[in-house]
């Protein structure tokens, strides 16, 4: 253990390939082009919100909201390109800009307000839930034109785009946060908010650059998920958040702040999708899959917990 | 000490406490060295000392929360062998901290009789809860004073404190150690509070009573004794002496090699803070010039680190003006105070100084980032280069600049600390506690250090319980007591028994001194 000093993410990637050669030995079906891509598509939005929670979870901090994100930036994208006829591009421009300004506001209230991270962002996404199906009214929003939906069916170099997309912003924020100074403020802050505030590190727009990064990353999944259904539904997003967590804490993120990565995230999503893939491809009833990916986060943390607890 | 363990024997009915020849060694330091103390029954005993000598120590062993390295245990005659927090209670012993250890939420009955609450059919029974506490109460004359199903978070600090010498005296305690209690007391509620104690010392209860205001042991205490840098430094009945020769008693340490260099050139003033005011400081001034060593002396709570984050900006002054090379500058965020050359090395470095889960390089970087990056990115070369120029030049012993600071010994995450401040080219260092917790070699090479800083033209500012490390280091001494910087003391006028009679006497005897 010494000399391979093994990190999390790397322990987990093992997990990973060592599942998918089982799947691959017990099952023809798993290993083919139709299967692969499946799983692509399938963890592409868990894994991009998955990087957006890796970045709040390093302050310490946590976003919960994140699914109502999706949720709200689903219905509003498709009404406003479907209802308001507004263009594409315009529409995405928006959405966005929305999205990050709701990570800011819980930035402040965290912040600034002093609210715990779990609580705000809880009410953010309650309320935000309310909001979308306020502007719905309750029901699907429909007539979106066939551009949309075949970004999601196409590939890109045998990938489908919103892999594609999971892929670029995985490389990008893994970038910010090793390379850029906000980065290094982001890891300084989850350690010892007081130490990188006595360092000269501006604690205030580096909480709120975190919260910032993750709603709008919860935009990108919304609009990814609005390409993926072809329509706007009010529900969507549920439980996006616990997933993404649970990703990024499989993924090697430490809730007490300060330890993780962007690519555990994708790692951390990988792993859960390829769990609920190859169960389907055996034939073991969804319910028993849950339990199991359940027993296996918890697994993952405690293992971990005592790994680094004995060498440290 | 000459105290045998047959003396408690003899006089056994009278002594309640004795403490014979106490050893506590920590790793690389000797907290207490054959210390002898003792309280008769009836008595109030003070236990004085500067900050460091051992009083809490002692009371730790006491209570049981320490064990000894060597000495024995005597309580009422019977050796005690192996003193533990239960058997300290069984024997009645009981302490009454300076920041009490009450449950906010619950009320007055249940803080009193926690864990030994009257029940009935495992159930509380509610009511023989409270008419017992009002028992209790009106055996200090609180019985309308305090409610007894009041929530404690909302009685006042002096009702507080009534509550933890209620609980106290319910556990039949004997011995009642009082541990600065009057600190957070206005003087009315200190009159009230010796009125309680002088009724314990009516019912025959030893109490021990440790305190810096010398005033208040010469009121109410009967004997006292004097703690040293951990050694017994004698005994004194009250009406006996007086506070000069108790200062006296308290200091006079053999000076150990001075660090003081006599070749800095002091230069322009830096940095000059003018009759600063916040929440816990009034008026408060100090100075500091190129190629100085400034030092600030004062009792624990005499708002030593107080004053220092509010020169770097960390706490909010409500009043005054900080001026650096004659310009008047309002420091909102220690940022700004960085901006212009400051840095501070905080009291405790794993609370406030370190990021202990990020690397020695991230930590050595930490304020630098802003200047040396480009674009709002870190330049990897650079990066480096500033981390294993620090680690080289401050020998800070790590395996890699990678390593996590949590790693590191207290000496090397201290040389961590200031490394980020060098890396930054400051001007004026803000040292609290420098040499806090590192073992000596570490605390010689912060002493040398400190002087080439002084030397290369900075001007430093040191806070440090310790007095003889202040006197072999500093040009100039400025003393606060109670939020206030009271005196400024110039390096031929250094004296321990002036400095710490400023730092600790009644308000009207300093001031004669002072005439």
């Amino acid at each position: 253990m010494s000399k391979w000093n093994l990190n999390t993410q790397v322990v987990v990637l093992l997990v990973v390939v060592a599942l998918w050669t089982a799947l691959s030995v017990s099952s023809p079906n798993f290993l083919t082009r139709d299967n692969v891509q499946n799983i692509m598509l399938q963890m592409a939005i868990q894994g991009v919100i998955g990087v957006g929670a890796v970045v709040v979870i390093l302050t310490a901090g946590i976003d919960l909201s994140v699914g109502s994100v999706v949720g709200l930036v689903n219905i509003v994208f498709a009404q406003m390109v479907a209802t308001a006829l507004l263009p594409v591009w315009v529409s995405l421009g928006i959405v966005l800009i929305v999205a990050a300004a709701i990570g800011l506001l819980n930035g402040v209230l965290v912040f600034d307000f002093k609210l715990p991270p779990f609580i705000a962002t809880l009410g953010m996404m309650t309320a935000l839930r309310g909001v979308t199906l306020l502007i719905s009214k309750g029901s699907n929003v429909f007539g979106l034109p066939r551009s949309i939906s075949a970004f999601a069916k196409d590939n890109f170099l045998g990938m489908p785009h919103l892999f594609c997309v999971l892929i670029a912003v995985t490389v990008v924020v893994e970038i910010i946060l090793r390379r850029s100074n906000f980065g290094r403020y982001v890891y300084a802050l989850g350690s010892n908010p007081e130490a990188a505030r006595l360092s000269g590190v501006n604690t205030r727009l580096v909480t709120y650059g975190a919260y910032m990064l993750a709603g709008f990353l919860g935009g990108v999944a919304g609009s990814m998920e609005t390409a993926r259904l072809w329509m706007g539904v009010p529900t969507t997003g549920t439980m996006y958040e616990l997933d993404a967590i649970a990703a990024a804490v499989l993924g090697g993120a430490s809730l007490m702040g300060a330890e993780g990565n962007a690519y555990g995230a994708f790692i951390g999503a990988l792993m859960m999708t390829t769990i609920y893939n190859g169960a389907v491809i055996l034939g073991i009833d969804a319910n028993y899959t849950k339990v199991f990916v359940g027993t296996i986060l918890v697994l993952t943390v405690a293992v971990d917990q005592l790994r680094t607890r004995r060498s440290g | 000490m000459t105290l045998a363990a047959g003396d408690a024997q003899v006089s056994g009915k009278e002594v309640m406490v004795q403490m014979v020849d106490i050893c506590k060694d920590y790793p690389g330091v000797r907290a207490l060295n054959k210390v002898s103390f003792s309280v008769k029954k009836g008595e109030i005993r003070a236990l004085v000392g500067e900050n460091g000598a051992g009083k809490s120590t002692l009371m730790k062993i006491l209570t049981g929360a320490e064990a000894p390295s060597s000495g024995e245990i005597w309580i009422e005659g019977r050796k005690v062998h192996h003193m533990t927090p239960a058997i300290s209670d069984r024997f009645g012993i009981a302490c009454v901290y300076q920041n009490l250890c009450l449950a906010e939420h619950l009320t007055v009955a249940e803080n009193v009789w926690m864990g030994r609450f009257p029940s009935r059919f495992g159930f509380v029974s509610k009511r023989k809860l409270i008419d017992k506490t009002r028992k209790v109460l009106s055996e200090i004359g609180y019985a309308g004073a305090i409610d007894p199903t009041a929530r404690v978070k909302d009685l006042n600090a002096s009702q507080q404190g009534m509550v933890a010498i209620v609980r106290a005296i319910s556990r039949d305690a004997r011995v009642v150690i009082f541990d600065e209690p009057t600190a957070v007391l206005a003087e009315r509620e200190v009159a009230e509070l010796f009125r309680v104690i002088r009724l314990l010392k009516e019912k025959h209860l030893a109490v021990i009573y440790i305190s810096h205001r010398l005033e208040e042991i010469f009121e109410i205490c009967d004997t006292i004794s004097v703690l040293k840098d951990g050694q017994y430094a004698g005994d004194a009945v009250t009406t006996e002496t007086h506070e000069e020769k108790l200062i006296t008693m308290m200091v006079g340490r053999e000076l150990s090699a001075s660090h003081y260099d006599p070749t800095r050139k002091i230069g322009e003033e830096l940095l000059d803070a003018e009759h600063i005011s916040s929440d816990v400081l009034e008026d408060c001034s100090m100075s500091v010039r190129e190629g100085e060593i400034v030092g600030i002396y004062g009792l624990v709570g005499a708002g030593r680190t107080e004053f220092s984050r509010a020169l770097f900006g960390a706490d909010p002054i409500a009043q005054g003006t900080i001026r650096l090379r004659g310009e008047s500058v309002q420091l909102k965020e220690p940022r700004r105070a960085i901006d212009r050359g400051m840095s501070l090395v905080p009291e405790d470095r794993r609370r406030q100084g370190l990021a202990l889960l990020l690397s020695v390089r991230h930590n050595l970087n930490l304020p630098v980032y802003r200047k040396n990056g480009w674009m709002g990115f870190v330049r990897p070369s650079k990066e480096r280069e500033t981390s294993e120029r620090f680690i080289e030049k401050l020998l800070i012993k790590t395996p890699s600049a990678r390593q996590k600071v949590k790693n590191l010994s207290g000496g090397n995450q201290q040389k961590v600390v200031l490394g980020k401040w060098l890396a930054c080219e400051s001007n004026v260092f803000i040292m609290d506690e420098p040499t806090n917790g590192i073992d000596v070699g570490a605390k010689q090479e912060i002493y040398a250090l400190i002087n080439q800083l002084a030397r290369d033209g900075a001007g430093v500012i040191c806070i440090s319980s310790y007095m003889p490390e202040l006197m072999g280091l500093c040009d100039r001494i400025v003393v606060m007591k109670s939020g206030r910087t009271i005196a400024q003391v110039e390096r031929s006028a250094f004296n321990e028994e002036l400095l710490l009679s400023l730092a600790i006497k009644s308000p009207n005897a300093a001031q004669t001194q002072e005439n």
